[in-house]
């Protein structure tokens, strides 16, 4: 059906309206006017339609044309994807600025990954064969790291008619013809605001391992899993998602730079192809998708970017990768919602924000899960969304909502940011629903009292809350020594343990054994210190003792491979008080 | 597109309502012929044959008779070239110095373009501003965007004005000029920025756009467009480095805030529009660096913070915006402490990359971490002291106290004079931190303890 035009009547920042459309479809991407802006209708009403236009809509006019493209806003997936950078509706940036330069003009047109570039497939399947949604018929090597898996798309089937041999072609190639009439060609479209099925949804088995000992230890986050990272302006929001973006042990990282600044995707772009990954010794940026739509870029495609972060993330997984994606800020997304929403006339609830915000943060949260895919591999996407709550306060729509639909809380505080606690996440108030589903894999994979040491260490921090109150009151000389224990102990936990510094070389990223290794040291001075207090051993002794100072500073001076350094502090520590003690009992 | 209309459907606040137009488009420029002068405004909004106008001077007077309205089918543009520097422009880009009008310019829309983020160059070089605290603390780079966050009758605009003064790019990287926008500010504000150009020997380096407190509101909301407009010519084509100073960006907020209303839309926080983050990030982000030119915009937003509030909706969505900033505080202001700087809620994000060996010394980052640890210790110290007592304390928080005071007295405060190279900040950082017991210092690697540390 060709040629169904509307005409534009109503301009209003990214919303336009128009009539004579009622042979368009909700959902339906459409051009707008003489620059073919692209836009999205989002509501019908008999002749008149409702457009959210996803450029800068100065110089549009009443009479404009809106001009069908009998397709919903979708993303292309295929190769060409991973080290790429898109904007919220996924036009490579990198084509814009071939297209217009430094800045970005409207009427670029629909872009997206390069169709005419070849890449070298290798088949895995034979004619005659018979293919289903999600089968794997092919494999391009998408970049040294990433193996990009040629999937039938999850609507279609037959018995291949004809097939290509091995070799180098294009995206628009032909691959393979099915006995119905259907091709498979290296990619496949897919509407981003309906979520890519699989075959079933998985419980929780592994962690994420991110290397930031105050996740890992006290607020695992879980493969598959969601987590919210709500925190006031210069907490480290984003510091948090780049160090999860650069260290965490997913295959593919889809990092959304949702409504936030450009210079923190240009700092990926100039960081992450220098950044080696620890575990294949290759650039980062070789799992690495970025999606940018900046807080200065147009409003509609903020709110189209998370779609279009999570579709790819979804189709990726689909091949059987285990994919996270951070999303930063999903506040600035609400806030699109609510700005559209406001120029709708739609009825407010909260704050300005429309009644439908907490079911689309449901589901988008829903689009995370460990499952398993239609061609019955284990794969999983993990979200984790950072909230900027206005005025840095959690009582706000956004943080409370979120906190419905995600598992892990990890709240950053300002006064630990005042101080340059890093990274600022409060101990006492952020929580991980994952502990108990992970229990078992701790066990296994990293020792089996790594849990009674995280709990140990939990009791002794908040038990200095506790006795902080007291401090507050009459000063901490005035404690008992055992007490005045607990507030060094906890010293030596947030410094030697919680604060990380992402700019060490070393200490930027922890694996999960030199975490619980450090956890043993701290653990083993706390029982001996105890030991000695109880035999009259004065704090400042303990305190000043060249063991705690050592504690403090292991994070920089013990290396990620630390051989028996370990082992020999904990033997020297243990040296130290036996002779202490006998030191003090004997007098 | 010069099509001329007689009449208007109605005149409400700063928005008149055209009817029976066609073929306008919006945001477009239009201007609004009286008896006696031509106002000037843009499309805000179009509905069928309606256009809703958004007025940059003031309404009043204006009849819905009376008036012709002419649509300039562009959006606002002004002119540019080498000439504007040393020259004094009105709040939406006019003349207002006697110097006539500029010619042989390039005509740019004052709106801008977003920057694409693959065409920014990171920033990574300091300025020295020779205020220790900046220097320090919350470093101050090429290309980035620092608001001051102030409150009324502190002293923001000194700070400004000594950082104009002092940071000077060094020899042989470019040419230096500044970029002046004025909101709803003071004719005294206006005059001593101007003094202190001039004290600084930068006047005919300065480009200034006035919108002051008696001039028309809603022209507020262009006037940092302008100025931004102006910065991005000299910077990417004339490629020199420059530093914008924009104040107040309160007085702008609360413009939008009047048109917002006037529009009846629905208000986000405390009345001010949902999209007051969308649009200051239309200012601020174009502060930076791009490829293929040598210069740089830097801004030095000034919002003066209503009450005192950092969590009010201006700083607050500033501060979500911003690569940074540096707040002032009322009551070390009242201990004559200049400049007031509170430190603990101040940030630097850029500085990460442009301090430390290389750049500024090697032991910077960690003395700078040191010094906010410590200093947020000393207002747990004091709390304490103000229960039990300043002679009940303990030793070491006695200690901590002392170090407070020589932080504040010693390294904070400075007069407007005092031009301190950054080594001697670090030097007098260490003198402070010196006061401590050297167990104390657990931010800083023991090698710079043993170079540095004078116990
Ligand atoms: N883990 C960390 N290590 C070192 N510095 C950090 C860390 N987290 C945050 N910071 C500091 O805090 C600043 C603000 O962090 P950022 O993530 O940009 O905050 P947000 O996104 O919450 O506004 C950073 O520029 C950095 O200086
Ligand atoms: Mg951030």
């Amino acid at each position: 059906m060709e040629g169904s035009k509307g005409k534009v009547i109503y301009v209003n920042g990214p919303v336009v309206k128009a009539i004579n459309m009622k042979d368009f479809k909700m959902r339906e991407m459409v051009t707008v006017g003489e620059k073919k802006l692209i836009g999205e209708v989002i509501s019908i009403d008999e002749d008149l339609g409702t457009i959210q236009v996803y450029e800068d809509t100065t110089g549009l006019k009443v009479g404009d044309d809106v001009i069908s493209t009998q397709k919903p806003l979708s993303v292309t997936l295929g190769p060409g994807i991973v080290g790429n950078i898109f904007d919220g509706i996924q036009r490579p940036l990198n084509i814009i600025f071939d297209k217009s330069g430094n800045f970005i003009k409207e009427g670029i047109g629909l872009e997206t990954i390069d169709k005419t570039k070849k890449w070298y497939v290798k088949f895995t399947v034979k004619e005659g064969e018979y293919l289903k949604g999600g089968d794997i018929f092919g494999i391009v090597e998408e970049t040294p790291l990433i193996k990009h898996y040629l999937m039938v798309p999850p609507n279609v089937e037959g018995k291949i008619l004809e097939i290509k041999e091995d070799g180098e072609y294009s995206l628009d190639t032909i691959l393979i013809k099915l006995d119905n009439g259907q091709e498979l060609k290296m990619y496949q479209e897919w509407p981003v605001r309906i979520p890519r099925p699989v075959k079933e949804r998985l419980p929780i088995q592994k962690p994420l391992i991110t290397g930031q000992r105050v996740i890992d230890t006290f607020f695992p986050i879980a493969k598959g899993g969601t987590a919210a990272i709500p925190g006031g302006f210069g907490t480290g929001k984003t510091m948090t998602q780049h160090q999860l973006a650069k260290w965490s042990d997913a295959d593919i990282i889809v990092y959304i730079g949702c409504g936030e600044r450009g210079n923190e995707m240009t700092e990926v772009l100039e960081d992450f192809p220098k950044l080696i990954d620890p575990s294949s010794n290759l650039p980062l940026m070789n799992r690495t998708i970025l999606i940018a739509n900046t807080s200065n870029m147009p409003v509609a495609a903020r709110e189209a970017s998370i779609y279009t972060g999570i579709t790819i993330a979804e189709y990726f997984r689909d091949m059987g990768y285990n994919v996270a994606v951070m999303a930063d800020s999903t506040s600035r997304w609400a806030e699109a919602l609510r700005e559209i929403s406001g120029r709708l006339e739609e009825m407010p609830a909260e704050e300005g924000y429309p009644a439908y915000l907490p079911s689309r943060l449901a589901e988008f949260y829903e689009r995370a899960g460990y499952v398993r895919t239609l061609n019955d591999k284990e794969a999983s996407v993990t979200i984790i969304g950072a909230v900027s709550p206005a005025g840095g306060d959690f009582s706000e729509p956004v943080t409370q909502n979120t906190k419905r639909f995600v598992s892990a809380f990890l709240g950053l505080d300002r006064k630990l940011a005042y101080s340059r606690h890093y990274p600022a996440i409060n101990w006492l108030s952020s929580y991980s629903g994952y502990i108990t589903q992970l229990e078992e894999w701790y066990r296994q994979n990293v020792a089996e009292d790594m849990l009674n040491l995280r709990a140990e260490m939990m009791k002794v921090l908040q038990e200095e809350s506790k006795l902080q109150e007291t401090v507050k009151l009459v000063g901490e000389d005035v404690l008992p020594d055992e007490q005045r224990l607990i507030l060094e102990i906890a010293k030596l936990i947030k410094v030697g343990y919680l604060q990380q510094n992402a700019y060490h070389k070393e200490d930027t990223f922890v694996p999960l054994n030199k975490q619980y290794m450090m956890l043993k040291v701290i653990y083993s001075f706390y029982k001996f210190a105890k030991e000695a207090v109880k035999v009259g051993v004065p704090i400042s002794v303990i305190k000043n003792s060249n063991h705690f100072y050592k504690i403090i500073k292991m994070k920089y001076e013990i290396p990620n491979n630390f051989g028996d350094s370990f082992d020999k502090f904990i033997n020297d520590i243990s040296e130290y008080f036996t002779n202490l003690i006998k030191e003090y009992e004997g007098d | 597109m010069y099509k001329e209309y007689l009449s208007l459907k109605k005149i409400e606040g700063p928005l008149i309502v055209v009817e029976g137009v066609k073929g306008v488009s919006y945001n477009e420029m239009v201007e609004i012929k009286l008896k006696d002068k031509i106002k000037h405004g843009k499309v805000v909004q179009l509905n069928g044959d309606i256009a809703v106008i958004q007025v940059f001077e003031n309404t009043s007077g204006m009849s819905v008779r009376d008036i012709s309205v002419k649509f300039t089918g562009k959006p606002l543009e002004i002119k540019l070239s080498r000439e504007i520097l040393g020259r004094i422009f009105n709040g939406i880009g006019e003349p207002i110095d006697g110097g006539g009008p500029i010619f042989n310019g390039i005509k740019l829309d004052v709106n801008g373009s977003p920057i694409n983020p693959v065409a920014r160059r990171y920033p990574r070089n300091y300025i020295q501003t020779g205020i220790s605290a900046i220097d320090t603390l919350t470093t101050l780079i090429r290309g980035q965007k620092l608001p001051i966050f102030s409150g009324n009758g502190l002293p923001h605009n000194q700070i400004a004005a000594q950082i104009v003064k002092q940071a000077r790019v060094a020899e042989g990287e470019g040419e230096f000029a500044v970029v002046f926008a004025a909101m709803g500010i003071k004719h005294d504000d206006a005059h001593y920025f101007i003094k202190a150009f001039q004290d600084a020997g930068v006047l005919d380096r300065v480009v200034m756009f006035m919108n002051l407190a008696d001039d028309p509101v809603v022209e507020r909301i262009v006037t940092p467009r302008c100025a931004l407009t102006a910065a991005e010519y000299l910077a990417f084509y004339e490629n020199m480095h420059i530093l914008v100073i924009m104040t107040d960006i309160t007085s702008y907020c609360e413009a939008l805030r009047e048109i917002s209303a006037a529009r009846e839309e629905v208000p986000g926080r405390k009345g001010y529009p949902g999209y007051l983050y969308s649009d200051l990030a239309s200012l601020y982000e174009r502060a930076g660096m791009v490829e293929g030119s040598k210069g740089s915009i830097t801004q030095i937003p000034i919002l003066t913070m209503p009450n005192d509030d950092i969590t009010h909706p201006i700083p607050d969505l500033t501060g979500y915006i911003t690569e940074g900033q540096i707040v002032l505080s009322r009551e070390i202001y009242q201990r004559n402490i200049y400049p007031p700087i509170n430190i603990l809620p101040s940030l630097s994000r850029l500085m990460k990359d442009g301090i430390g060996e290389g750049y500024t010394r090697a032991d910077h980052p960690d003395v700078a971490n040191q010094i906010f640890s410590s200093y947020s210790k000393v207002q747990e110290v004091k709390a304490l002291s103000q229960v039990i007592g300043e002679d009940e304390l303990s030793e070491i928080d006695k200690k901590y106290l002392e170090f407070g005071n020589a932080f504040e007295y010693r390294f904070l405060k400075q007069s407007f004079d005092e031009d301190r190279d950054v080594k001697e900040s670090l030097d007098i950082a260490w003198e402070i931190l010196s006061i401590l017991p050297k167990n104390e210092l657990d931010r800083i690697n023991p090698k710079f303890i043993d170079e540095y540390y004078r116990g």
